[in-house]
């Protein structure tokens, strides 16, 4: 493999940061510690590992609702994503935007939407001023299987193509829009399939496996900085939990099988990655093991971070909302 | 000072600002071969990658703005009203949202220039006047300009300004003449007209009218009537209603005691309608007499002239609302 050891540990290091990042939410949301909907990305660490590791600090992306995986993937900040989890000032947004919301502006992490579909037109953009400024940097949207059938996604790819801007479209197909198969809602076999309407390569990986999503994202963000426009990547990955946490407790019907699930489980991204490693000699078990348990460590800090971190004062409602502040009503 | 027509201001403007930072660009359907006028002679200056032709694709091209604008550019996108609903979702979920939610980490330094086509028999979805729809979205900033000289100057400020900001361009006063100072009498160099402050066009003891975008020259023509009836009234132009400038009015409305709004958008939560809930919280004890809202009927835009002229605020309109508030 001719992929850098300390790259592919830092691919292991980041899902299994997801992973327990997500396994500590899913406990203190279910203590009642905050509130709020929040989007396990678990099952899928290695769509968004892959292929942020493609991507410089430089680089651009954009997320969806189920966001708690890309920032991390991009290099964020755990106790910075927590805080903002638990509406804290120290949180990234400082407690305005919730999980739905993470953003990191100093790494290139343009923000997610709840709006599915919506951020998609957002990193155009940024592709758009890379293009106009004759700079290399390009911009990557992350969507899912359900937002694949939204009119922003379709015009987006449109607009990408026809000016041969540097946009990586990722598509994340879990199989379901909360409960909708993708097979229900999408007229074509495969959403990359999708590509060849808009004159780009589409891509159809193992989302899986982090080592092939990497492969493909460095192959697009290749032809995206050499001028010759987006690609359309599409991971085909599964959820493990519900579309979101509470929802268990008010669905009425099943959309999918015990048998399902436990096929897609034994296709676990980071199982996948650990067995490569050691089968080709890259890490050992133990080197493995440290990494998940440094991870879970550190999210434990990051855990406490959150919780020692105050709410803001009443007085911080009236503030970021402008850049060239202006009176309130 | 040289007499300027309104369009013309418009690039006036815009190529002044594309001119001073390379980081503005515009986009927009036809604009190359300026359909509208307003980007006349862009493309020639400045090229095609600071002059986009978009496909129809409002949602996508509005929300590749706003992504621009994120990362150090200053797009000005042109559209009309009624293109605007195709988009929304970038405007509000994005444009509006976006630095709030994000604690304030985002700034987005762009510009949708929205031209109001009304008035001229083009029917319900090419007749929008739709500002208050925007006003009652917090994150937005938004111009309501009446004549050439406040055009330029406020589109400028637009472009300069560090939020989002739609400027509604009144398509009804896009042949309007008016003076409008030349650079080099300036003594700053340029026109620049700041937001949130609303200018007194013409001074007054009796009423105080004040009026949006083309809706002041309206004012301003029932106004010379008024006064030959012995009526003096007041008129204000707010020239942005997000800021809005409520001590001007306030304060002329302590003068006065008696106040009409003159809005074309459609009467139920326009700007006449906050503009009124604002004096009546605010200005209460200064009112010797109800306010009256001279806006658009609440119905649709018909086609046919006979029932279009009907519709949005006219000087007689306005001439009948000051008249109520005087009790003659």
């Amino acid at each position: 493999m001719d992929i850098d050891r300390d790259l592919l540990l830092l691919m292991l290091r980041r899902m299994w940061m997801i992973r327990n990042f997500e396994l500590k939410v899913m406990e203190v949301h279910a203590a009642g510690e905050f509130t709020g909907a929040a989007h396990p990305y678990i099952g899928e660490e290695a769509v968004a590992v892959g292929a942020c590791a493609a991507l410089e600090d430089t680089d651009y992306i954009a997320g969806n609702h189920r966001s708690h995986g890309h920032p991390i993937a991009k290099g964020g900040r755990v106790d910075k994503a927590m805080a903002e989890l638990y509406g804290r000032v120290d949180g990234y947004c400082k407690g305005k935007g919730g999980s739905m919301h993470l953003a990191d502006y100093s790494i290139g992490i343009l923000g997610e939407s709840g709006i599915l579909g919506s951020s998609v037109p957002v990193a155009v953009g940024a592709a758009l001023a890379a293009n106009i400024k004759g700079e290399k940097f390009v911009s990557l949207a992350f969507f899912g299987d359900g937002a694949s059938n939204q009119g922003a996604l379709h015009e987006s790819m449109n607009l990408a193509s026809i000016w041969k801007l540097p946009v990586i479209f990722v598509c994340e197909n879990n199989q379901y829009a909360v409960t909708t198969s993708y097979a229900d809602t999408v007229a074509v076999e495969h959403v990359s399939d999708r590509a060849s309407a808009y004159n780009m390569p589409g891509m159809l990986i193992d989302g899986q496996d982090v080592i092939a999503m990497y492969e493909a994202t460095v192959a697009a963000v290749k032809r995206a900085r050499a001028g010759e426009g987006p690609t359309l990547i599409e991971g085909l990955t599964y959820r493990y939990e519900e579309h979101s946490l509470g929802l268990g407790r008010v669905r009425r019907g099943e959309y999918r099988t015990q048998e399902e699930i436990d096929s897609w489980r034994k296709r676990d991204p980071i199982d996948i990655l650990e067995k490569t490693l050691i089968s080709q000699e890259i890490a050992t078990r133990d080197e493995c093991d440290a990494i998940n348990a440094e991870t879970q460590a550190e999210v434990e800090r990051a855990t406490d971070y959150a919780r020692n971190s105050p709410f803001p004062e009443p007085s911080a409602l009236f503030e970021d909302m402008w850049a060239d502040p202006i009176p309130f009503p | 000072m040289t007499q300027t027509v309104f369009i013309e201001a418009i690039n006036q403007a815009i190529a002044e600002e594309m001119r001073r930072d390379e980081n503005v660009f515009i986009m927009g359907e036809d604009i190359r071969r300026a359909v509208y006028g307003a980007t006349a002679n862009l493309l020639s200056e400045f090229g095609e990658k600071r002059v986009l032709d978009t496909p129809l694709s409002e949602n996508g091209f509005f929300g590749a703005a706003v992504g621009a604008s994120l990362v150090g550019m200053r797009p000005i996108v042109e559209t009309l009203t009624s293109f605007m609903w195709v988009g929304m979702d970038q405007l509000i979920s994005q444009a509006a949202k976006m630095r709030y939610m994000f604690g304030g980490q985002a700034t987005l330094p762009v510009v949708y220039r929205a031209t109001m086509f009304y008035g001229g028999g083009s029917a319900a979805h090419h007749s929008d006047r739709s500002y208050p729809m925007f006003m009652n979205m917090p994150g937005l900033k938004i111009v309501v300009p009446s004549n050439p000289a406040d055009m330029k100057g406020l589109l400028k400020s637009a472009v300069r300004d560090n939020d989002p900001t739609i400027v509604f361009e009144d398509g009804t006063i896009f042949g309007m003449r008016g003076e409008v100072p030349d650079n080099e009498d300036l003594p700053q160099g340029e026109l620049i007209v700041p937001f949130g402050e609303a200018k007194i066009v013409r001074e007054g003891t009796d009423c105080t009218i004040v009026g949006i975008a083309a809706s002041v020259n309206l004012a301003l023509t029932a106004a010379d009537q008024l006064a030959q009836e012995g009526i003096s009234v007041e008129v204000i132009d707010p020239r942005t209603l997000v800021p809005f400038d409520k001590q001007t009015v306030l304060e002329s409305v302590e003068k006065t005691g008696r106040l009409v709004i003159a809005d074309p958008a459609h009467k139920v939560c326009s700007a006449a309608s906050e503009i009124a809930s604002i004096v009546a919280e605010e200005g209460f004890w200064s009112l010797q007499a109800p306010i009256q809202k001279v806006a658009s009927e609440q119905v649709h835009i018909p086609y046919t002239p006979a029932l279009e002229k009907l519709v949005y605020p006219t000087p007689e309109k306005i001439i009948a609302a000051v008249k109520r508030t005087l009790d003659v």
